[in-house]
């Protein structure tokens, strides 16, 4: 009860108000996040097609898939 | 290797970062002045320490290189300071944010803490344009070293200075723990950890990527025979960094 005394007494913004700035601030938390992400997922798909050509080059055969991955791509595909 | 514990380190900052965000919203009472808006401390205050300690760590990196001449050392200088720089804008966005609902203002310039750590910021923000500037990969990263290493420097002074100054309108987080009770010092102590468990995973991340880049090179240089000469390099702001020394030693 005291508690919520002091809380009514207290310049406090209220819930309505302060929870938009709240929130915008770990928003922008996630899309640092998110970003940062996005920008190591395009270096992989970039050093995976460099490996690829570098495969190609060296002459060797390409690996196998895994029999896991093999299995959902032929159950992906139509008859 | 860099990315030596990488997986488990991963996990580990996740599940600091969900016990630091339960913690926040569920735990730490509503503070008596602020209320709900005070929430935005427990990221934004560990954001702005470890984007300074960043800066400071990147230093010490830089006079190991320096010592040592060994490439890898100026390649966690840079990755540290890059991202510190990252770090340094979610602070800055996320105080500015707070600011608003406070104070009712984006930005106040009468405020020395912010504007000394705008300052810290565009200092920082010269040493990727420093690095790109210089072509010869052995001068930029003496050069940056340098810098990285005054800089450095620069940063407690002006952390001490901005105390020692008279105006404390900038509420005091760091050095006033005492004063909080014990669950708010108990969140923001665990959002800390968080916030540091993530800088450390990004930049682990970070170098494990660019090792793999110059290892991939590498590779290409002695398949196809094209030789590893600056003008070859192309001009850029990333260390070059020898596959064998970078994978010498994680972070």
């Amino acid at each position: 009860m005291s508690a919520v005394l002091v809380l009514a007494e207290v310049p406090a913004l209220p819930l309505n108000e302060a929870g938009k700035y709240v929130a915008a601030a770990y928003i922008v938390l996630v899309i640092i996040i998110l970003i940062y992400v996005s920008i190591m997922a395009i270096r992989l798909s970039r050093i995976e097609r460099e490996l690829g050509e570098l495969l190609e080059l060296s002459g060797a055969p390409k690996p196998e898939p895994e029999p896991a991955a093999l299995a959902a791509h032929q159950e992906s595909t139509p008859a | 290797m860099y990315g030596k514990g990488l997986r488990s380190l991963s996990i580990v900052t996740v599940a600091a970062m969900a016990l630091a965000l339960s913690l926040v919203f569920f735990y730490a009472p509503l503070e008596a002045e602020q209320g709900f808006l005070q929430k935005i401390f427990y990221i934004h205050v560990p954001l702005a320490i470890i984007a300074l300690c960043g800066f400071v760590v990147g230093a010490l990196f830089a006079i190991a290189h320096l010592r040592t001449r060994d490439s890898s050392w100026d390649m966690r200088s840079y990755v540290t300071i890059h991202m510190s720089l990252i770090f340094a804008v979610g602070a800055l966005i996320t105080g500015s944010i707070w600011a608003k609902g406070s104070w009712g203002h984006w930005w106040v310039w009468n405020e020395p803490t912010l504007v000394s750590f705008l300052i810290v910021f565009l200092l920082y923000a010269t040493y990727q344009p420093l690095r790109f500037a210089i072509e010869d990969p052995e001068r930029q990263s003496r050069y940056a070293s340098v810098f990285a290493i005054t800089a450095g420097a620069f940063v407690p002074m002006n952390f001490i200075a901005v105390r020692l100054s008279t105006a404390y309108l900038h509420p005091r987080v760091l050095g006033g723990t005492s004063n909080l009770p014990g669950s708010m010092r108990l969140t923001f102590m665990v959002s800390l950890a968080a916030v540091t468990l993530l800088f450390v995973t990004m930049c682990k991340y970070e170098l494990t990527a660019k090792h793999t880049r110059a290892q991939v090179r590498a590779l290409r240089r002695r398949l196809v025979g094209e030789d590893g000469s600056p003008a070859r390099r192309g001009r850029t702001a990333v260390p070059a960094v020898g596959t064998q020394a970078a994978g010498r030693s994680g972070l």
